[in-house]
């Protein structure tokens, strides 16, 4: 539930107590930053760790869990994609008036599949790697959660 | 063609291409240097590599010629081309990284543990890689006989011992940097040529693309024909034409009507209707599939992947690729538009892979200008030669020197590159009649049809076991080449049966899953024991430091 960088945020107590982090850069409370960091990573979250690496159920079902969200994201978007671009070629065939339309001189399915196309394509992609990234930061953020 | 700067832009790619290599050459050192540069490339770089690397004959001269001859249906070429990224970003890019193969048969080892299943990727990766290196050494001997007059064995082999040793004295490392130079050149090859083309054609009264009674000839044109066809006059006579017959136009000719290309302005125009012909949307559907899913299972495409530090880098370099790829697929529509004005006669030879190499001669006249665009045009092309034949090459030599020759030093590289290398130029020599297009679509057509469900399965789904993933290859991938086979070598076909091979990717496609997943299911002891690690390995962030 924490958002990304909250974590490694600055000024973060060592405490386990998860206290709101304050935000403030202040030099000597970087150094501690630093060692609670370390110990925080050894003492509390490495039981997730050891039953990610050691495969056992909870580990198990925290990849599942991870899969089936990256997947579904995948699956989501090809559709996206399937939907919009696959449906040309039969829309052009049962509706061969939209072939006719013309934009600025050009001919529609110039225009869709010459130049439109590709833009669209690129968005998917941005997306894509955006919202891929988020689910592996909240994947992160789990594993590393400090238990209580 | 009497124009004096294409000959020695062609040699300056090529030195440019081999002095690169040799530049790399000082820096590989070791033999992690030579196959998988260390790792040590920047996302930017290894992304314009990928995009020069991709970016081959078919696309620089193919998707143009093909759109000069059928209109607006072909188009899917250069969208498929690009979309191939967009799903090759979405299953296939971070977990491949993650999972530390360097090639589609350490893949299959590494996710199912097998050594037989990792002999037939072996088979496929060397056939794929064959199969694509045939036509960009032809388009080479075709590119310098159009512009150099040059007898077509000297294009082909130039580039074929240009591109071998390159590979065997340079490895990766070099290969990187020329191919990110080489897409930057091909860019540029197509771009301002493109911008002075656009020009003259608002120059001349911005002539009709398509008028309504048909393309005709702007000036008074002599054509030799060069393909066997038919020709309809237009008062209505029909013609029988031969290689070497010398056919005579004035201005303002109509062209005639040649047998199996779009002529007429209404079907070049506009996309197939129904009720027109079921076929043309079957083949349509199969080409997007075989475009979509093929560019995942390419061998030359996911050695680079290797090349990036982690998962994460992988996916933004695939959609930096995406853009680059993308920005680069609006080009060749203009020229293959602008040819249907200022080159008809290509319709009439065959010969519309050359329409980008002729179009500015054809447009702007025999100028400084025209003649230097030619030129760059001309090196363009050979750059793409260069560029996917040397990263289809160090794939596929990679793929020999392991797991055939079975050593991994750097000599046995150099010997496995010579192999490789030397089949598709003897090859190449051979078979001068295929069509550069449409050979590199059916290599598409098996790599959709072996690698894609091998990669997608392996990556999302635990259930697949060894036996499973082999059943499918063999079956999904051996229909995909038995249809090349019978396309390339068989009698003539017309109707589905032609439909069916020459387009297969629609029906093999969903055969190969089918068989895997269902074989799988019959095979569930099989299970790789640790098939949970695996899926952790493929999917855990790097940040976790497991």
């Amino acid at each position: 539930m924490t958002g990304p960088g909250e974590h490694d945020g600055p000024g973060r107590p060592a405490a386990a107590v998860p206290v709101p982090a304050p935000r403030v850069a202040e030099p000597p409370r970087r150094t501690r930053i630093v060692l609670a960091e370390v110990s925080r990573r050894d003492d509390r979250s490495g039981r997730t760790r050891a039953e990610l690496a050691e495969q056992t159920r909870v580990g198990e079902a925290l990849v599942r869990g991870l899969v089936r969200a990256q997947l579904a994201l995948a699956v989501r978007l090809s559709l996206v994609v399937l939907i919009a671009l696959g449906g040309l070629p039969w829309l052009f065939a049962i509706a061969p008036s939209v072939g006719r339309v013309t934009v600025l001189g050009v001919n529609l399915p110039w225009l869709l599949l010459g130049v439109a196309s590709f833009p669209f394509l690129i968005g998917v992609g941005w997306a894509y790697v955006r919202l891929a990234e988020r689910n592996e930061q909240d994947f992160t953020d789990l594993v590393q959660r400090p238990e209580r | 063609m009497g124009n004096g700067f294409v000959v020695p832009a062609i040699v300056a790619v090529t030195l440019v291409t081999v002095g690169i290599g040799f530049y790399g050459l000082r820096l590989a050192r070791t033999t992690s240097d030579f196959l998988v540069a260390s790792r040590a490339i920047s996302p930017t770089w290894n992304a314009a590599a990928i995009g020069g690397e991709y970016l081959s004959a078919a696309s620089f001269l193919g998707v143009a010629g093909l759109i000069l001859k059928y209109g607006v249906d072909v188009l899917w070429y250069p969208v498929g081309f690009a979309a191939g990224y967009l799903a090759l970003l979405l299953f296939v890019a971070a977990p491949l990284r993650r999972s530390g193969a360097f090639t589609l048969p350490d893949f299959c080892e590494v996710r199912l543990g097998s050594r037989r299943l990792r002999k037939l990727a072996t088979v496929f990766v060397i056939f794929i890689g064959w199969l694509y290196l045939v036509p960009q050494l032809q388009g080479a001997g075709l590119t310098l006989a159009t512009v150099a007059g040059s007898p077509y064995p000297v294009g082909a082999l130039l580039v074929a011992v240009v591109v071998t040793a390159n590979v065997a004295l340079g490895g990766m490392r070099a290969i990187t940097f020329v191919q990110a130079f080489q897409y930057w050149l091909k860019l540029t090859a197509l771009a301002v040529p493109a911008i002075f083309l656009t020009l003259q054609w608002q120059a001349d009264a911005r002539p009709a693309v398509a008028p309504p009674d048909g393309p005709a000839f702007r000036t008074a044109t002599t054509v030799v024909v060069e393909h066997r066809a038919t020709l309809t006059l237009p008062d209505g006579d029909i013609r029988e034409v031969r290689p070497g017959d010398r056919l005579a136009f004035a201005a303002g000719d109509p062209v005639p009507e040649v047998s199996g290309t779009a002529t007429e302005a209404a079907d070049w125009l506009l996309p197939d209707t129904a009720g027109d012909d079921d076929r043309g949307l079957f083949a349509t559907y199969s080409l997007i599939l075989a475009t979509f899913l093929g560019t995942m299972g390419l061998p030359h495409v996911l050695v680079r992947f290797y090349t990036n530090p982690d998962g994460a880098a992988a996916r933004r370099t695939t959609l930096v690729v995406l853009a680059l790829v993308g920005v680069f697929y609006l080009l060749p529509t203009i020229y293959g538009v602008l040819g249907r004005i200022y080159t008809p006669q290509l319709l009439v030879t065959g010969q519309t892979d050359a329409v980008v190499v002729l179009l500015p001669g054809a447009a702007l006249g025999d100028g400084l200008t025209g003649r230097l665009l030619a030129a760059l045009v001309a090196a363009g092309a050979f750059a793409a030669f260069l560029s996917t034949s040397s990263g289809l090459l160090t794939s596929v030599a990679g793929v020999i020197s392991t797991d055939v020759l079975g050593r991994g030093s750097v000599r046995g590289f150099r010997l496995a590159t010579v192999i490789a290398g030397g089949v598709p130029a003897v090859l190449a020599l051979n078979v001068s009649g295929l069509d550069v297009s449409q050979v590199v679509g059916l290599a598409f057509a098996v790599a959709a049809s072996s690698f894609c469900p091998l990669l997608v399965l392996g990556i999302w789904w635990r259930g697949l076991t060894d036996l499973g993933a082999a059943a499918g290859v063999l079956v999904g991938g051996g229909a995909a080449i038995g249809a090349v086979l019978v396309t390339v070598l068989g009698p003539p076909l017309s109707g589905w049966p032609a439909t069916l091979t020459t387009q297969p990717a629609a029906w093999t496609v969903p055969l190969a899953f089918t068989v895997m997943v269902a074989v799988s299911l019959a095979t569930r002891r099989r299970l790789p024991a640790d098939v949970g690690a695996t899926m952790l390995r493929l999917h855990a962030p790097e940040a976790l430091r497991l």
